[in-house]
């Protein structure tokens, strides 16, 4: 499947990934090489094979609702960039 | 002291024939001499490990001394560690001073090891070659201008230069077992489950995969024994019991039964390494092993079915970057969407780059059903190869890397450095756990000889690889570089 810059801006911006357009050429041919080898996968016959989504086929487990962890709210800001009155701060969204 | 076994170490102190603070003293002391050069450290952290010596030491005093008590090693800097930078290789979390302690983290300080400090890796562990960190690639101890694999080569490299005896790394493709080989020390990777994940920086949660990096199997033995077990924190981890690792190192290996899987000895792989891994192969059959070629006939699928399911994994775990909570933030943003391209723009390397735009392309709309879920059915097709393989014999060995370590700068192409893992990353797809173990040299570089088991048959690849390391000194060679008066 072959890719074109419009795929990468794309997924760029899905991923919220800032890319000047300079880049997004270099990411089409990175990316078109890493996807030519990948298709590889589509001459396989897959009919009636389960996905395999962990190596176990573990599921998840459950357990009781019931509060595990203290609340340590202050400890786990003092790495964050931007906080206030114990709330993250970001540009405002609604005007 | 720096060129003792972890276990040998364990024993001197055991014996008082030095104190811990004496022998982290002396691995700091190299580290400060040699790592310059090397660049196998992100952050040493000698103070904390100071006082945490004199507590090992003060234990031992009582009587109180546990098993590794007062042994020196080193984390890959992926491990959140309470206090301490996490960095994970990236600019991304170069400011990022973790809150908490990963599980492996806490289980090997309430063991009494003590941690010198965090070691380089590729960025986010997204790399073979450790060329892709942000604090600049490793070199490899062996040869300067050769690198020392990834993305543990940090762990690698620092054990083999004789910095600290012993290191944590993580696989996800083969980021233990490649550099350990490339290094020419042990590395082992456990069964997906075995060990837990918490604190640990996530790439592909349903690769990812922590263990041992040191010396010798006995060492990987006493640390996997330590780091192993169920933890009610990572949902992924298994109820199962943690055997002691050591209690079969000296059983026999006489009638193991050994599977060459002919796809790991075709074409591209160099042919010193072949004939090293032969050669260990031989030494195996004289101590009673049978050897017969099998198959795992979807093997050159398993780098396509991974570049799917990995960077699809990670361009979702890393979502988590975003400027807000903890890690870079950009200056100024305009608005909120401003804020989170710019931060991951600027934060974020381009490996990392590479796989969260592959990730999100094959997840999109349109894509998903042709490569994600295709990838998910392949690695079942890929996991049945090995379970179909292991009815027939106990064990797999092959090379752990089709060369030996490459020069740094050789690989710029990002699909030729893919492919160095051909023989790593169908371990990871089917959850099985490997071993890499030191089998001569190609070039006066390092070869490991991997050695693959069925799931949660970490107790007999350590047995099958310490025989090996009893009848050979391939694991006792050291490099040149960090000898006293060199």
């Amino acid at each position: 499947m072959a890719l074109e810059p419009e795929d990468v801006r794309r997924a760029a911006h899905l991923a919220r990934l800032g890319l000047n357009d300079d880049e997004a050429e270099r990411y089409v041919d990175d990316l078109s090489r890493i996807l030519d080898m990948v298709d590889r996968l589509q001459a396989v016959d897959t009919q009636g094979i389960a996905p395999l989504a962990h190596p176990l086929d573990a599921t998840q487990r459950l357990r009781a609702d019931e509060v595990t962890e203290p609340n340590q709210r202050e400890h786990f800001q003092h790495c964050a960039p931007a906080v206030e009155n114990g709330l993250y701060l970001v540009p405002r969204v609604v005007e | 002291m720096h060129d003792k076994t972890l276990t040998e170490l364990a024993t001197a102190l055991a014996a008082g024939e030095f104190s811990s603070r004496e022998l982290t003293e002396s691995l700091l002391a190299r580290i400060e001499r040699l790592d310059g050069e090397l660049n196998s450290f992100i952050t040493v952290t000698a103070e904390q490990a100071l006082q945490a010596a004199d507590a090992a030491d003060a234990a031992r005093a009582k009587g109180e001394a546990g098993p590794l008590a007062g042994l020196p090693l080193a984390l890959k800097d992926i491990f959140c560690t309470r206090g301490v930078r996490t960095s994970c290789g990236s600019k991304m979390l170069d400011n990022f001073v973790s809150p908490y302690d990963a599980t492996v983290v806490e289980k090997l300080a309430a063991a009494g090891t003590i941690s010198l400090g965090k070691t380089n890796m590729d960025e986010f562990a997204m790399g073979s070659s450790n060329e892709n960190s942000h604090y600049g690639p490793v070199k490899n101890p062996w040869d300067l201008t050769a690198v020392p694999g990834g993305s543990s080569g940090g762990s690698a490299a620092a054990v083999a230069a004789g910095l600290v005896p012993a290191a944590l790394g993580t696989d996800t493709g083969g980021s233990i077992r490649q550099p350990a080989a490339f290094c020419g020390i042990t590395g082992l990777k456990p069964t997906y489950g075995r060990v837990s994940r918490y604190g640990m920086v996530a790439y592909a949660s349903s690769l990812d995969q922590a263990g041992p990096m040191a010396r010798s199997a006995e060492d990987c033995a006493l640390l996997l024994g330590t780091i192993a077990g169920h933890d009610l924190r990572d949902s992924t981890s298994v109820a199962r019991g943690v055997p002691d690792y050591r209690a079969e190192l000296e059983a026999s290996l006489s009638g193991l039964k050994i599977g060459l899987p002919k796809e790991y000895f075709g074409d591209g792989l160099a042919p010193e390494v072949e004939a090293a891994v032969r050669d260990a192969i031989k030494v195996y059959e004289s101590l009673g092993a049978s050897v017969r070629e099998v198959s795992l006939p979807h093997t050159d699928l398993a780098i396509p079915a991974y570049y799917v399911i990995a960077p699809a994994e990670a361009s979702s775990n890393l979502s988590r970057y975003d400027g807000v909570r903890f890690g870079h933030r950009c200056e100024n943003p305009a608005d909120l969407e401003d804020l989170y391209k710019r931060t991951r723009a600027e934060g974020f390397g381009d490996e990392v780059k590479r796989r969260i735009l592959i990730g999100t392309h094959t997840l999109s709309e349109g894509f998903f059903d042709a490569y994600y879920k295709k990838a998910q059915q392949v690695r079942r097709l890929i996991r049945q190869d090995f379970l179909d393989a292991f009815e027939d014999v106990d064990v797999l060995m092959g090379p752990a890397s089709p060369t030996p370590a490459f020069d740094l700068g050789a690989k710029k192409d990002p699909v030729s450095m893919y492919l160095q893992d051909i023989y790593t990353i169908a371990i990871n797809l089917a959850g099985i756990p490997g071993i890499s173990v030191p089998a001569g040299f190609a070039s006066g570089r390092p070869v490991g000889l991997q050695i693959l088991g069925p799931h949660f048959a970490e107790q007999q690849l350590l047995n099958v690889a310490h025989q090996f390391q009893q009848a050979t000194d391939w694991h006792r060679r050291q490099p040149a570089f960090g000898k006293e008066n060199a």
